[in-house]
C-alpha cells in the first residue's frame, strides 16, 4: 500500500522522475507526497521570470541545484521590446546565492545580467559548475574573469548569443593551470581576440572537453592546433573560416579533421572560403549537425558538402542554398529532422536567390523524419503548403516566414488560409507556429479548430478582425504563448476569453487595436495576470479609454505587480492605470 | 548585403550605468514603428521595426566583417566618475562630440572639435598608442578610432591665452 512507504523510499522513488512535467503531476497527488517532492526536487524551470519570486521558489525548493529563468518576451529578439524593460537576473542570484550555497546550474535567457552577479556567482557556489547566458546583456568580460578565475570546478560556459561587452580578449586567461574541468565552451559571440596561447592551454588541459565554439577572431590557420589538443571534440564552432591562398593551411586543417573520430556537429564559417570545405569531408559522414547560416557560400559548394552527410539530422543555412540545394538534401539526408533556413539579403528589391516554395515542398517529400521547420522565403502557394501537410503530418514546428507582410498565394492571389489550414489538420502534433502571407479570419478558424496541441503561436499582418482572435483563444486547449503584431485584433476578443489567458504563460499584442479601458477591465476581471502597457508616448493617465496601446504584454504571476518597470510601462491594477 | 539595403544603424547612447540597459545599440530597420495597423495597403518595408523576424545577433553577426567593439573610458575635469564610449559604433566626430554632451554635458565640444574656434568651455583631448596627449580632431575619425586609448575632456585654460599650449606636459 501506498500509504505505508515511508518518506525515504518515496524519495527514491521520485528522484527517478527528472521531467519537469512529472514532477509537477507528483506533487499534485498529495499534501505529503508534494513535500517529499519538494524538498528532493533539484532542477526548476521558470518560463517568465517574472511570474513567480525568488523567495517563493527558495520557500518551495530548498534544495535546487540547477535554475533556468527566461526573461523578456521572445519579440525582444526583433527589437520591439524597448530597452530597459527588464528581465534583471540581480535579485534571483543574489537571493540564490544566500539559500543555495550548492547550486550548481544557472541557465538564463533573454535576461539582463551584471558584473557583479557573475563576480557573486562565481563566490558564492563552490560547486558550480553550468553557466549557460541565451540571448543576454548587461555584463561585459570582466564578469567573464571572475567565472575564469573562481569557478574551480566549472564544466560549461555557454554565451550563446549575448551581448557582452567585449573589453578585452583577457579574461580567458584567468582561468588557473589547475583548471582542468571544462566540458563545454561557447565563445561565439565575442568579437575581440581572445589570447590563442591561454585558449590552446585550456583546450590541452581539458580532456573532457566535448563542445567548443570560437569566435570569429580565431583564425583558421590555428584551427587545426587546437583540434590536435581536443580530437575528442563532439561539437566544434570553427571561427573565420578563411585563409587567403595557404595550402599549408588547408593541408593541417585536413589532417587535424582526419583526427576528430567524435565529431558530430560543426557551425561558425564565418566568412567561409568554399576552397577550405573540402579539408573537412573525412567528418561528413558522422555529421548529425550543420550550421552554414553565417557563411555565404554558394548553392555547388553547400550542396557537395551536403551530399557527404547521409546522417545529418539538423540543417541550418542560408537561403543560397536555393531550390537546388534543396533537392539534394531531400535525396541524400533521409534523417533530416529540422531545417532553418535563413534569408540572406533582407532588403533586396530584386530577388537574386533561386528560394522558393518548391526547396521545402522537396524536402518533405524527401526526408520521412522532418519535424521542425524555419524557412524564409519570398513566395508562397496554397498547394504547396497543402502537400508539404500531407507529406509531413510528423510536423511539430512550422515556422513561415514570407517576407513580404501579407503576401498571397503568388499562383491564385487568394489569401494562404487553406494552405496553413491544411498544416493544422493534418500535423496532429503541431507545438508550434508562425504565420505570414495574406490570411484572413479563416486561417484563425482553422487553427482554433484543429491545432488542439499547439503551444505557441505568432502571427503577424494577418486577420480581419476579432473574430481572429477568438477562434484562437477559444480553440487552441494547449496554447501557452501567443505574441502578435499587426493585426486588427482588439478589445472584444481579449475580453471575452480572459479566462484563458490565466491557463497561459503569456500574451503580447504590439500595433493591434486594445484600448486602454480593455487593459483596465481585464486587469480588474483577472487579479492574477499582470498586465502591462508599453507606450513610449508618455502617460496614460492623460488619454481616455478608448486609445489604444502601443504594446501590451500579459502574463499569469504569483508575484504581483513587478516593481522593477521603467517609465514607459505601466501596470493596470484594481484602481486605474497606476505606475508603480 | 549592401550597407544601404540594410537600412540605418541606429546607436542611442543614453545615460545610464555601464553595463545597465541604457548602452545598448539598437538596430533599426529603417526608420519609425509601422502605424496601428489599418489592415489595408502593404506597409514599406523599410519603415516596419523588427520586420522580417531576424534576431538582432544574427543581424548584426550577417554584417560583413565583423565589427570589433572599442570602448574606451572618458574623463572631465570636474566629474568623479569616468564614463565609457564605444567608438566603433560612432561613425565621426560629430557622434563623438553629441556622445560626449549627452553623458557629460558639456555642450559645444563637437564644434570644438572640428573647428579651432573657442567658443567652447572645454576641449577634448585623447591618449594615442605611444602615450601622447592630442587634440581630438586632427586625423581622419577612421585614424583616430584605431589609435584612441582614453578621452579627457579639459576646461580650457585661459591662463597663456591660448589654451592648448602645455598640452604635451598633461
Amino acid at each position: 500500500m501506498v500509504y505505508s512507504l515511508p518518506e525515504e523510499v518515496l524519495e527514491h522513488v521520485f528522484s527517478f522522475i527528472t521531467s519537469d512535467k512529472d514532477r509537477n503531476a507528483v506533487s499534485l497527488v498529495c499534501k505529503s507526497w508534494y513535500e517529499i517532492e519538494r524538498w528532493c526536487r533539484r532542477k526548476v524551470f521558470v518560463g517568465n521570470c517574472y511570474a513567480v519570486s525568488p523567495g517563493i521558489m527558495i520557500r518551495r525548493f530548498p534544495e535546487l541545484r540547477a535554475v533556468e529563468l527566461k526573461g523578456k518576451p521572445h519579440f525582444a529578439d526583433f527589437n520591439l521590446v524597448p530597452d530597459g524593460w527588464g528581465g534583471y537576473a540581480c535579485s534571483w542570484i543574489d537571493e540564490m546565492s544566500r539559500a543555495y550555497p550548492w547550486l550548481e546550474e544557472i541557465r538564463l535567457k533573454r535576461m539582463v545580467v551584471s558584473d557583479e552577479s557573475l563576480e557573486l556567482i562565481s563566490t558564492a557556489f563552490k560547486n558550480f559548475k553550468v553557466l549557460v547566458l541565451s540571448s543576454c546583456e548587461g555584463f561585459s568580460t570582466d564578469g567573464l574573469s571572475a567565472i575564469a578565475s573562481n569557478c574551480r570546478n566549472l564544466k560549461e560556459l555557454d554565451l550563446r548569443e549575448s551581448e557582452v561587452m567585449d573589453l578585452s580578449g583577457r579574461w580567458l586567461s584567468h582561468f588557473p593551470d589547475t583548471f582542468t574541468s571544462l566540458e563545454s565552451l561557447n565563445i561565439s559571440c565575442l568579437g575581440s581576440e581572445v589570447s590563442f596561447s591561454a585558449l590552446e592551454r585550456l583546450v590541452a588541459r581539458s580532456p573532457n572537453l566535448k563542445t567548443l565554439r570560437l569566435n570569429r577572431a580565431v583564425p583558421l590557420g590555428k584551427l587545426s592546433t587546437l583540434l590536435h589538443q581536443a580530437p575528442q571534440l563532439v561539437e566544434l564552432g570553427t571561427g573565420a573560416y578563411s585563409s587567403g591562398i595557404r595550402s599549408d593551411v588547408y593541408t593541417g586543417l585536413s589532417k587535424a579533421f582526419l583526427g576528430c573520430k567524435e565529431l558530430k556537429g560543426l557551425s561558425g564559417f564565418w566568412d567561409a572560403d568554399p576552397s577550405y570545405l573540402p579539408a573537412l569531408y573525412s567528418v561528413c559522414s558522422r555529421l548529425t549537425t550543420l550550421n552554414l547560416s553565417y557563411s555565404t557560400i554558394r548553392s555547388p559548394d553547400i550542396t557537395k558538402v551536403i551530399g557527404q552527410c547521409p546522417n545529418l539530422q539538423r540543417l541550418w543555412v542560408l537561403d543560397h542554398i536555393e531550390d537546388s540545394g534543396l533537392n539534394a538534401l531531400a535525396l541524400s539526408c533521409k534523417n533530416l529532422q529540422e531545417l532553418r533556413v535563413f534569408p540572406s539579403d533582407l532588403y533586396a528589391a530584386d530577388v537574386n536567390v533561386t528560394l522558393t516554395e518548391q526547396g521545402l515542398v522537396s524536402v518533405s517529400q524527401g526526408c520521412p523524419k522532418l519535424q521542425s521547420v524555419l524557412y524564409f522565403c519570398h513566395q508562397m502557394s496554397n498547394s504547396a503548403l497543402i502537400t508539404i501537410a500531407k507529406n509531413r503530418p510528423n510536423l511539430t514546428c512550422f515556422r513561415l516566414c514570407i517576407i513580404e507582410p501579407r503576401t498571397p498565394d503568388y499562383l491564385t492571389h487568394e489569401p494562404l488560409d487553406i494552405g496553413f489550414g491544411a498544416i493544422v489538420k493534418h500535423c496532429k502534433n503541431l507545438n508550434r507556429l508562425s504565420l505570414s502571407g495574406l490570411l484572413t479570419d479563416r486561417v484563425f478558424e482553422y487553427i482554433g479548430t484543429h491545432a488542439k496541441k499547439l503551444e505557441m503561436l505568432s502571427i503577424a499582418f494577418a486577420g480581419d478582425s476579432d473574430l481572429g482572435l477568438h477562434h484562437v483563444l477559444s480553440g487552441c486547449e494547449s496554447l501557452k504563448k501567443l505574441e502578435i503584431r499587426d493585426c486588427p485584433f482588439g478589445d472584444t476578443a481579449l475580453l471575452a476569453n480572459v479566462a484563458k489567458l490565466a491557463t497561459m504563460r503569456s500574451l503580447w499584442m504590439s500595433s493591434c487595436a486594445v484600448s486602454i479601458g480593455a487593459c483596465k477591465i481585464l486587469s480588474q476581471k483577472m487579479p492574477m495576470l499582470n498586465v502591462e502597457v508599453i507606450d513610449e508616448n508618455g502617460s496614460l493617465d492623460s488619454r481616455l479609454d478608448s486609445c489604444l496601446v502601443e504594446k501590451l504584454y500579459v502574463y499569469r504571476t504569483v508575484a504581483g505587480p513587478r516593481s522593477d518597470m521603467p517609465g514607459y510601462i505601466w501596470t493596470m491594477d484594481r484602481e486605474s492605470a497606476n505606475r508603480i | 548585403m549592401g550597407p544601404q539595403g540594410l537600412g540605418l544603424e541606429i546607436t542611442e547612447l543614453r545615460l545610464g550605468l555601464p553595463g545597465g540597459s541604457g548602452e545598448k545599440k539598437r538596430v533599426v530597420s529603417g526608420g519609425r514603428e509601422a502605424d496601428v495597423c489599418g489592415g489595408e495597403g502593404k506597409k514599406d518595408m523599410d519603415m516596419v521595426v523588427g520586420w522580417p523576424p531576424v534576431c538582432l545577433y544574427r543581424q548584426k553577426k550577417s554584417m560583413g566583417e565583423a565589427t570589433r567593439k572599442m570602448y574606451v573610458k572618458v574623463s572631465m575635469d570636474g566629474a568623479p566618475i569616468l564614463r565609457k564610449v564605444d567608438l566603433s559604433c560612432l561613425k565621426g566626430y560629430s557622434e563623438l562630440g553629441m556622445a560626449l554632451e549627452n553623458l557629460f554635458g558639456c555642450y559645444g565640444i563637437g564644434e570644438a572639435m572640428k573647428a579651432e574656434s573657442e567658443s567652447c568651455e572645454y576641449i577634448a583631448i585623447y591618449e594615442d598608442k605611444d602615450g601622447d596627449w592630442m587634440l581630438v580632431g586632427d586625423v581622419p575619425w577612421l585614424m583616430f578610432i584605431e589609435t584612441c586609448k582614453r578621452l579627457r575632456i579639459k576646461r580650457r585654460s585661459y591662463s597663456n591665452g591660448v589654451g592648448l599650449h602645455g598640452i604635451n606636459n598633461y
